[in-house]
């Protein structure tokens, strides 16, 4: 009998990169800011970690079932989805709020606009915004993190400050070190810049990122609360506003998101810049102490307009005959 | 040296790299489609039961871009019928018994060049065409439109499909002929320079090949970096010249032509010997095949009796391709033949031939990066499932030159490159009406 020979168009040879071991690799890289987090602020953080991606995992399945569509939870992008909103959120936020934030960012923002590839806005990054507009309060208190008893002069209480609401409310300032480490208040996987940058090394190895929006985001950021300084022209102090609030968790991991983010190297550097700029406007001109989330969701609804005026002038011209 | 952006590196698989070529002898038929070539397909000359000779004339027509096709074998012709290749429409073929004798035919002899006119035409009646894989008749080639002022002859050595070796082959089995070829093409075209475009993942064809080329200051050669798609020829007259060829336009058109390091040796040894294109070397790999190597193989021998020379199947085929992995195409059946432009025949293993099922655009710009033709892969994709062909068309769709670049470093395994062909299709069929 006739050998049955498989037809198919060619190329017939593909690399191994495929969407989970991608979504694998953001895990990865998120794991020393995720343990940092649990480090400093305990085991409530560690269960709000769990009911964050258990919840998102969930959602997605169900989400998928009741709408007839194939079961996506194994390509991990609700995992990614649901650690990176924990990162995101205070240590002890009531777990329920937990849950309702998932809800949101999987059922809301992701499936009901087409699942992955298909929102137009970060998911954890909405749901965080989500939570904050509508639980203000519980969305702002802080845990002191272990250790850092003598800065805060508390134990344990949960109205501490985090460094840019020192910034505007006046107080004393976490030292560089502290901030680096990750001894200073704030979102369960924001404050250790060390944690972040040693994921971010890993995914620019893994080159699951390029370096343009990390580095452009941050970079402007440096650059604009210098020149913009409190006492004038290049007063500002750039390292304290590179390591406080959430900017390097979402530069590194948040803006680099591949659906909300432009399919160009020149269009990256737009929204990047653009990111930053508005940051450093949230922080120095509104009340508001911090702007990554909203800077990095204004951006990403501008994403579409962005790839319109950015695309690359092909090779030989593109004039047609 | 300019280096284009995107690309792909896939792993080289040069396994057959030091393994000489073996000549692998008469097969027990051959089978000759009437259309090996890009252009007008030819007109049988022969009929059933008719004897023929190794070198004669069996097909030709009278349109300008085509090639005189000949019988590889001697013996008597058993069919002249329609059959259907892999990737084309049905086409004439002649199906030849061979006698096992392979007597050289009466027109075989060396031919009389003393002008571009009858270098042109002893080029047209060699049969050939380009032996890199797209096989366009090479007199065409050579003979580029009024106006054009070509003054590089860029000879495409790069070999920059994995597995492929039979080009590296020739530059190290047939050193002397290529440098032979490269120089009556000159002459006789009046073109003053010429530069060899090798992958540097082949130090040793680079040195023989400078080595040959010394002491003639008209040709030089040149490794470049080993990275796919640097073996198309827009690509490579771009890492050698900085010219960019335009959108829809020819190399000519920048003043270059490109010409196959095969093809350019064939053109030497046919001006030697008056024998026309009846063999080649083919490459056969794959994870399938028993026993990969070189093999120089008669033309219209079926695709099973070349395996079976390989020491056949050790494990069964899943997928058979004619060329690379990369641009080649798949066959249906083991018992299609061997054509003037095949460089290889690559068998899969059943589990290497299974295409990875499509998930959803993440939007990760991998395709983007990788197009060597800087165009939006994802959006051409999603355009032409779309049926927006007009669209697609101003994102310059036809400008794609279906390397699969897109497609190899795509993670949720889109088939935006096979889209982007129906799509081309489609444009150019609208077109003509």
């Amino acid at each position: 009998m006739e050998n049955r020979l498989f037809m198919s168009s060619s190329p017939h040879i593909r690399s191994d990169a495929s969407t989970s071991r991608i979504m694998l690799d953001v895990l990865i890289a998120l794991m020393p800011a995720t343990a940092a987090g649990i480090y400093f602020f305990g085991s409530d953080a560690a269960i709000t970690i769990a009911v964050c991606v258990i919840s998102c995992v969930l959602f997605e399945y169900l989400t998928r079932k009741l709408l007839k569509r194939s079961n996506t939870i194994s390509d991990l992008s609700a995992a990614v989805t649901g650690l990176l909103l924990a990162l995101n959120l205070p240590p002890e936020i009531p777990k329920w709020m937990a849950v309702v934030g998932s809800f949101f960012a999987i059922v809301i923002i992701k499936q009901l606009f087409g699942g992955l590839g298909q929102n137009f806005i970060n998911p954890a990054l909405g749901a965080r915004v989500f939570l904050l507009v509508s639980y203000g309060t519980k969305m702002t208190q802080w845990t002191t993190p272990r250790g850092a008893d003598a800065i805060t002069g508390a134990t344990d209480t949960v109205s501490v400050a985090t460094p840019l609401g020192l910034l505007k409310s006046g107080g004393t300032l976490p030292g560089y070190v502290d901030m680096f480490l990750g001894k200073t208040a704030g979102s369960l996987g924001e404050t250790s810049a060390l944690a972040l940058i040693i994921g971010g090394i890993y995914l620019l190895i893994r080159k699951v990122i390029s370096w343009e929006i990390p580095v452009i985001y941050i970079g402007t950021v440096a650059l604009l609360s210098w020149i913009l300084g409190p006492n004038g022209f290049m007063t500002g102090d750039p390292l304290y506003h590179v390591l406080a609030g959430g900017l390097l968790l979402g530069a590194i991991y948040m803006a680099t998101d591949y659906t909300t983010s432009p399919m160009t190297r020149k269009g990256a550097v737009i929204y990047a810049f653009g990111c930053g700029l508005l940051t450093v406007i949230f922080r120095l001109y509104t009340n508001m102490p911090e702007g990554v989330s909203y800077s990095i969701l204004l951006m990403n609804t501008a994403v579409p307009l962005i790839d319109r005026y950015t695309v690359p002038k092909p090779f030989g011209g593109g004039a047609h005959v | 040296m300019k280096l284009f952006r995107g690309g792909v590196h896939p792993p080289q698989q040069k396994n057959t790299a030091e393994k000489t070529t073996v000549a692998m002898g008469v097969p027990s038929v051959v089978l000759i489609p009437m259309v090996q070539h890009s252009g007008a397909p030819c007109r049988p000359l022969v009929k059933k039961g008719d004897t023929v000779k190794v070198g004669q004339v069996i097909g030709d027509t009278d349109a300008y871009v085509s090639a005189p096709i000949h019988s590889s074998v001697s013996g008597t012709v058993t069919k002249v019928e329609p059959m259907l290749l892999s990737g084309s429409r049905p086409v004439m073929c002649v199906e030849i018994k061979p006698d096992g004798l392979q007597q050289v035919s009466e027109e075989v002899k060396p031919p009389v060049v003393d002008s571009r006119e009858s270098f042109l035409a002893a080029v047209r009646a060699s049969g050939l065409t380009g032996l890199g894989g797209a096989g366009f008749p090479t007199h065409v080639k050579l003979n580029p439109p009024k106006g054009a002022r070509v003054d590089i002859l860029i000879i495409d050595a790069a070999e920059c499909e994995p597995y492929l070796t039979s080009d590296y082959r020739e530059c190290i089995e047939n050193t002397d002929r290529v440098v032979e070829g490269i120089l009556q093409v000159m002459k006789w075209t009046g073109i003053q320079k010429a530069m060899i475009g090798i992958e540097d993942n082949k130090p040793k064809a680079v040195r023989v090949l400078k080595q040959a080329v010394s002491g003639i200051q008209s040709i030089s050669v040149h490794p470049v970096p080993t990275r796919y798609p640097q073996g198309a020829e827009k690509m490579l007259i771009y890492t050698l010249t900085g010219r960019e060829v335009p959108s829809g336009g020819l190399p000519a058109d920048v003043g270059c032509i490109v010409m196959n390091v095969a093809s350019v040796a064939f053109v030497a040894s046919y001006l030697k010997t008056g024998m026309p294109l009846v063999k080649k070397r083919v490459t056969v790999d794959g994870s399938a095949v028993a026993n990969p190597q070189n093999v120089e193989v008669l033309i219209g021998t079926p695709l099973r009796e070349v395996f079976e020379f390989c020491g056949g199947f050790k494990s069964e085929p899943g997928k058979v391709i004619m060329g690379g992995p990369m641009m080649g195409v798949s066959q249906y059946s083991l018992d299609l033949p061997v054509l003037k432009y095949t460089n290889a025949l690559l068998a899969f293993d059943k589990k290497e031939s299974s295409i990875p099922e499509e998930s959803p655009c993440i939007r990760c710009a991998r395709c983007v990066r990788a197009c060597p033709m800087r165009l939006l892969p994802f959006e051409l994709d999603r355009l032409v499932k779309a049926r927006k062909y007009e669209d697609a068309e101003k994102l310059h769709i036809m400008t794609c030159i279906e390397c699969g670049c897109c497609v190899y470093v795509c993670p949720a395994k889109r088939l935006m490159v096979q889209s982007i062909r129906i799509g081309k299709d489609y444009i150019r069929r609208n077109r003509k009406k």
